[in-house]
């Protein structure tokens, strides 16, 4: 069992081990969706939400395969559940919330197997998190990926004004811009303590 | 790999060592398609975890794109992604179990990123844009090029990050006592840092390239 | 799934009309097809390298606890139901595990006990192992850790922060529940008292996260060791009764 508390759970993933900039998960999305500050925004809250659902699945699947003693189908299991619940979200919210839908939609089927998704729900489990901890983990890893994609964003949008040598653009100097942002949340550490 | 023709046209043996060398290089899935970022940033911090996350992945794409190749027949277009993440994934946990009886060290320096091998997009791509269409034999030889040439990136990064950020290689010292280890380069910034400067270094041959016909 | 609703890639015009003519009878018997060979997959693999993931397993943690326990061949795993410790059953895996080591004799050597506690990047976890002998920690092993490679990493090779851990004083107080003198941080060159654990300069916050961890620990941990001592004692696995008694 593990003993730490929903807050420190929450900080931890949200900045001190960013999910992006110190864990790498989400890799893809923040290289290809960070051009713009509006798009990170949307896509953040819609990774933040498929989080939670995977974060309650997991945690539910989990409970399912220790009783039956199924460890070998974890992997399994979880891809196929979080990808199906997902879609049945997506489809309830279409029905019901079509301005939500408008805003988050475009986004849910590109993330459902986006490996930020299913590393959560692996690391929840690897740390032995009860239910309320695994929100708090949901939540902070969201949280921590739409800051991650925004401040990314931010930094594009001005260096879209400058002019850079034509060898340094594209994804080299994405990632060396990510290097820096990662040194900067380094300092982080040593927060929790 | 045998070729699929019975006889082998010196054509089809072109071919074939096109299929393999392509992911290599001119297609390499990190370096020009960007693809499976995750573990190449994640678990490159020394050759070894390198290696072994790079040969994981070469293992679990030739046998699920060859699995997806022989089935590719019999699956209904509809269930397709379905079927190829439930074929990946299998091949994943089997690689797992695998990995972690045969060296308990580096199946925990790894950690969850062998079971995040599952949404490597490489992995999928492979199956969905080659093994679907082609016959066994070259699924499999195009598969193993490209899990060479992610494995190749991933230690291109591995040596670096090692070399730099502890002074070994292999765990074996290179630059003797008084080198001070630049830590960084084995914490996650060193890890975009490293990669920036690897494409960096491609654009400008690239460029010179270019620039020289 | 996620993406079965898409329409199919275009292809040659036959394979976009074959589609409409599956029936969803054969894409049930595919899928399920194709999960029961990677059931039988996965089961293979899973029974067939489960033995050696196990013995991998545990030798690692045998390796872990002889070394915060020197000197010490043998183990037994114990479990704590309520007050009282007492061996654990085969196949049984409780969360809470306390490693006594015994000597070729039979001798109680030490527990080896498990603590967590924050570090500076993340969770860190250690294995102790206490002496019920001299009444002191007698080695101590990181087991988990994430911290800052050259900096925070130091609580494993920093020699003199190691030697904290040989004879580090834990002896109960009057009250018979917690130590007398309980584990205190002391800066680099200022430690005077066996219960004092001489931090890293360069690494404060971890030394210091390991010093209170071993404080939480010790706390109660130490207290329960002594009052099971018989139990812990009768507990080597050759069966044969301590000599002392």
């Amino acid at each position: 069992m593990n003993t730490a508390s929903s807050m420190s759970i929450f900080l931890n993933a949200a900045i001190i081990n960013n999910f992006v900039l110190a864990m790498f998960l989400g890799i893809c999305p923040f290289l290809g969706v960070s051009n713009k500050t509006d798009t990170a925004m949307r896509m953040g809250g819609a990774v933040t939400f498929v989080m939670l659902v995977a974060s309650v699945c997991a945690f539910g699947i989990n409970k399912v395969l220790t009783w039956m003693g199924a460890p070998y189908l974890q992997l399994i299991a979880y891809i196929v559940v979080i990808a199906s619940a997902v879609q049945l979200v997506e489809m309830i919210i279409k029905k019901f919330s079509p301005a939500l839908f408008r805003a988050l939609g475009i986004f849910l089927p590109l993330i459902t197997t986006n490996c930020a998704i299913l590393g959560l729900a692996l690391f929840q489990t690897a740390r032995q998190y009860d239910f309320v901890q695994s929100l708090a983990f949901a939540l902070g890893a969201g949280a921590g990926f739409t800051l991650a994609l925004v401040l990314m964003a931010g930094l594009r949008e001005r260096l879209e004004l400058s002019t850079v040598s034509s060898v340094v653009q594209g994804a080299a100097l994405t990632l060396i811009l990510a290097g820096v942002l990662s040194m900067a949340f380094m300092g982080f550490a040593g927060m929790a303590s | 790999m045998a070729t699929p023709a019975a006889n082998l046209t010196r054509k089809t043996d072109i071919q074939s060592a096109d299929t393999f060398i392509k992911g290599l290089w001119r297609e390499n899935p990190v370096f020009v398609a960007l693809l499976g970022m995750c573990p190449v940033l994640a678990v490159t911090n020394s050759v070894i975890n390198a290696l072994a996350i790079g040969l994981a992945s070469t293992f679990v794409v030739t046998l699920s794109s060859t699995m997806v190749s022989l089935a590719k027949n019999v699956i209904p277009k509809q269930v397709r992604i379905a079927s190829y993440i439930l074929i990946i994934a299998t091949f994943v946990t089997v690689t797992e179990y695998m990995l972690q009886a045969l060296s308990y060290d580096v199946h925990k320096a790894l950690g969850a990123f062998i079971p995040l091998i599952v949404v490597n997009c490489m992995i999928l791509g492979r199956s969905e844009a080659f093994a679907s269409r082609n016959s066994v034999g070259l699924a499999a030889l195009d598969a193993l090029g490209m899990g060479m040439g992610f494995t190749l990136a991933c230690l291109s990064l591995g040596t670096v990050r090692e070399l730099l950020g502890n002074g070994t290689l292999l765990g074996i010292p290179i630059f003797g006592p008084s080198f001070e280890p630049w830590v960084i380069m084995v914490l996650p910034p060193g890890a975009f840092f490293v990669l920036g400067m690897w494409l960096l270094l491609f654009n400008w041959f690239k460029q010179r390239k270019e620039a020289a016909e | 799934m996620t993406v079965s609703q898409t329409p199919a890639p275009a292809g040659t015009p036959a394979m976009a009309i074959q589609p409409a003519e599956v029936s969803s009878a054969r894409m049930i018997a595919t899928m399920a097809g194709i999960g029961i060979i990677s059931g039988i997959l996965l089961v293979v693999s899973y029974m067939g390298t489960l033995p050696t993931i196990e013995a991998n397993r545990a030798a690692a943690l045998e390796r872990a606890i002889f070394e915060v326990v020197p000197g010490a061949t043998s183990k037994t795993t114990f479990t704590l139901e309520g007050e009282i410790l007492r061996p654990v059953k085969d196949g049984e895996k409780p969360s809470e595990r306390y490693y006594a080591a015994y000597n070729d004799a039979g001798e109680l050597l030490g527990v080896a006990v498990e603590a967590q506690g924050q570090g500076f990047a993340d969770i860190l976890k250690i294995l102790y192992g206490y002496s019920p002998g001299c009444h002191c920690v007698i080695g101590m092993k990181v087991l988990e850790s994430k911290e800052t490679p050259g900096l925070g990493d130091k609580i494993e090779k920093d020699p003199v922060f190691v030697s904290n851990f040989e004879a580090l004083d834990m002896s109960l107080g009057p009250d018979g529940d917690t130590p007398a003198n309980p584990v205190v941080f002391a800066k680099r060159g200022q430690k005077t008292q066996p219960w004092e654990i001489e931090g890293i300069t360069g690494a404060t916050i971890s030394s210091k996260a390991v010093t209170n961890i071993m404080y939480t620990n010790s706390m109660h941990t130490v207290a329960l060791l002594e009052h099971n001592l018989q139990v812990l004692k009768d507990g080597n696995p050759s069966g044969q009764l301590d000599p002392q008694d």
